[in-house]
C-alpha cells in the first residue's frame, strides 16, 4: 500500500483552488478563440474577444477570473492500492480555506440556506471514488451559481422520443438565456438514477473540451443538440449571435428499465477546473 | 460611447437609448440578494435608509477579497433577474441606475418605465477586467454581510451597455428565437 500524507493533500488542493480560480482551462481558451473566429455578428465577436481578454488580465494580474469564485467542488480518485495518513476531508477543508484565502477569492458559502448568515469559505462539496491503481487525483471545480442556478432534472419515460430530450437539453438552455454568462458549456447527464443523472451532468464540465468529428451515435447525440442550441441566438452575454455554447459534454451511465434520468447542468464562459496526480 | 456620471439626472437618462455603449464616472453602491432584502425591509418598516438612493445606481456585484496592493479583487456583475423582487420599491424610493447581468422581469421594466430609471449591463464574466475601471472602492454599510455588503465605488470610464431604457425598450426581449 503507498502511503499519501493528508498535508500533501492539503497543499495541492490550496494550490489547485488558486490554479482553477485564477488560469482560465487552455481547452476553453481555444475554444473561444475558435468561437471568435467562425462569429459572424460583430458585437458578439468582440465581446467574445473582451472574455478572452478578462481571461488574460487576471492571469496576469493574478485578479480571480470571474468575483464568483464558485461552490468549491472537490472531485477524489483513491486508488485502492494507495492510502491518506490522517484526515482526509479535513485536509480538503483546510486546503480550501488555505488556498481561498491566499488566492484573494470569494467567501461565498453561507452555513445554513435557510438562516443565511455571514459568509465563509467552507464547506466544499466533495465527491470521492476509489479507482484502480496507487495514485490519488485531485480535481478542483470552482462552480459558480448565475450557471448552477440554471441546473435541470427530468425524468422521463423510458419510451420518450429521442427528440424530446433533445428539447429538454435545448429549452434548459433557453430558459438560462442571457443570465448565467453566455456562451456556455452544456454538461449533460443521462441515466443512473435521479441522483447520478445530476452527478454526472456536473462531472461532465470536466471533459476537455475537444472539437472533433462525432463518430458515436453519442457523439452525434451530443453534436446535433449544441447546434440547436447554438441556434437559439442567445449569442455572448445575451445580446445574440450563434457562439450560445462552446461546447456539449455528455456522460452516460446504464439505467433502470422504467426510466430515462436526463440531468443538465450549465457553465458560464469562465468554466474553471484544474487537477492534479499524487 | 457616451459619458454619463453620477447622480444620474432626467437630462442624462432622457438621451440612453437601449443598445448604447456607455462610459460611466462617479459613485456607484453594490448590493445583492441580503443587502436589497434588507434595504426593502427598512422602506417598507419607514426607517431612514442607510444610504440616499436619490438618483443613485446600484450595481449588483460581490467582489471578492482585494489583493495585497489594488484597489479591489474581481468585480463583474451578478444576475439580475434575483433582484427583481426588490427594484421596484428602490425605483420608487429614488433609485435611478441598476447595473447587472441579464433579463429584468416585467414588473422591473414597468417601474423603470414609471420612475425614469435605466437598467445597464456590465460586461458578463469579466470580474478581473472591470477591476481596472474602479479608483477607490470599500464597504459602507451591512458589513456583516461579507461580500454581500453595500460597497462603495468611484469608477472612471467604467464600460457599459444600456439593456432598458427609460422607455422600456429592452436589448434582450428581441433576442432568443424559436427554433
Amino acid at each position: 500500500m503507498r502511503k499519501i500524507l493528508a498535508k500533501k493533500i492539503e497543499n495541492m488542493v490550496a494550490e489547485l483552488c488558486i490554479l482553477a480560480n485564477l488560469n482560465l482551462r487552455n481547452d476553453v481558451l481555444a475554444t473561444l478563440k475558435a468561437a471568435r473566429l467562425k462569429e459572424k455578428h460583430s458585437q458578439a465577436k468582440s465581446l467574445i474577444s473582451v472574455i478572452i481578454q478578462n481571461a488574460l488580465i487576471a492571469k496576469k494580474e493574478k485578479r480571480a477570473i470571474c468575483q464568483d469564485t464558485g461552490m468549491p467542488c472537490v472531485f477524489v480518485e483513491i486508488g485502492q492500492k494507495a492510502y491518506v495518513e490522517g484526515d482526509l476531508k479535513a485536509a480538503i477543508k483546510k486546503g480550501v480555506e488555505a488556498g481561498y484565502k491566499k488566492g484573494f477569492l470569494r467567501n461565498s458559502i453561507v452555513h445554513n440556506p435557510l438562516v443565511r448568515q455571514s459568509p465563509r469559505y467552507l464547506p466544499p462539496v466533495i465527491h470521492i471514488d476509489i479507482v484502480k491503481g496507487s495514485k490519488l487525483k485531485l480535481t478542483v471545480l470552482p462552480k459558480g451559481f448565475g450557471c448552477e442556478n440554471k441546473a435541470q432534472l427530468k425524468m422521463f419515460k423510458p419510451t420518450a422520443k429521442i427528440s424530446e430530450i433533445k428539447n429538454f437539453i435545448v429549452e434548459a438552455v433557453r430558459t438560462a438565456g442571457p443570465d448565467a454568462c453566455p456562451p456556455y458549456v452544456v454538461g449533460v447527464g443521462i441515466g443512473g438514477t435521479a441522483d447520478y443523472a445530476a452527478f454526472l451532468a456536473k462531472k461532465a464540465l470536466l471533459q476537455r473540451i475537444e472539437s472533433r468529428k462525432p463518430q458515436t451515435e453519442n457523439q452525434k447525440f451530443a453534436n446535433d443538440v449544441l447546434q440547436a442550441i447554438n441556434k437559439l441566438n442567445i449569442g455572448p452575454m445575451g445580446l445574440g449571435g450563434k457562439t450560445t455554447a462552446l461546447a456539449l459534454n455528455l456522460e452516460i451511465y446504464p439505467t433502470h428499465i422504467a426510466g430515462l434520468p436526463v440531468a443538465v447542468n450549465i457553465s458560464c464562459h469562465a468554466l474553471r477546473s484544474a487537477a492534479a496526480l499524487i | 460611447m457616451k459619458k454619463i456620471k453620477t447622480p444620474l439626472d432626467k437630462a442624462q437618462i432622457e438621451k440612453l437609448k437601449a443598445g448604447d455603449e456607455v462610459s460611466l464616472s462617479g459613485v456607484i453602491y453594490t448590493a445583492r440578494d441580503q443587502a436589497h432584502k434588507r434595504l426593502v425591509e427598512a422602506i417598507k418598516a419607514g426607517r431612514k435608509l442607510p444610504i440616499d438612493l436619490k438618483g443613485q445606481m446600484i450595481y449588483y456585484c460581490g467582489p471578492t477579497k482585494t489583493p495585497r496592493g489594488k484597489t479591489i479583487g474581481s468585480c463583474g456583475p451578478t444576475t439580475s433577474s434575483r433582484m427583481d423582487g426588490f427594484t421596484p420599491l428602490l425605483l420608487k424610493a429614488g433609485l435611478k441606475g441598476m447595473i447587472g447581468k441579464g433579463s429584468r422581469s416585467p414588473e422591473v421594466i414597468t417601474a423603470i418605465k414609471k420612475y425614469k430609471g435605466v437598467y445597464f449591463s456590465a460586461y458578463a464574466g469579466c470580474g478581473a477586467l472591470l477591476a481596472k475601471y474602479i479608483k477607490k472602492a470599500g464597504p459602507v454599510v451591512y458589513k456583516d454581510l461579507g461580500p454581500e455588503a453595500i460597497h462603495r465605488l468611484e469608477v472612471k470610464g467604467f464600460p457599459l451597455i444600456v439593456a432598458i431604457d427609460a422607455k422600456g425598450n429592452n436589448i434582450y426581449a428581441r433576442r432568443t428565437t424559436k427554433i
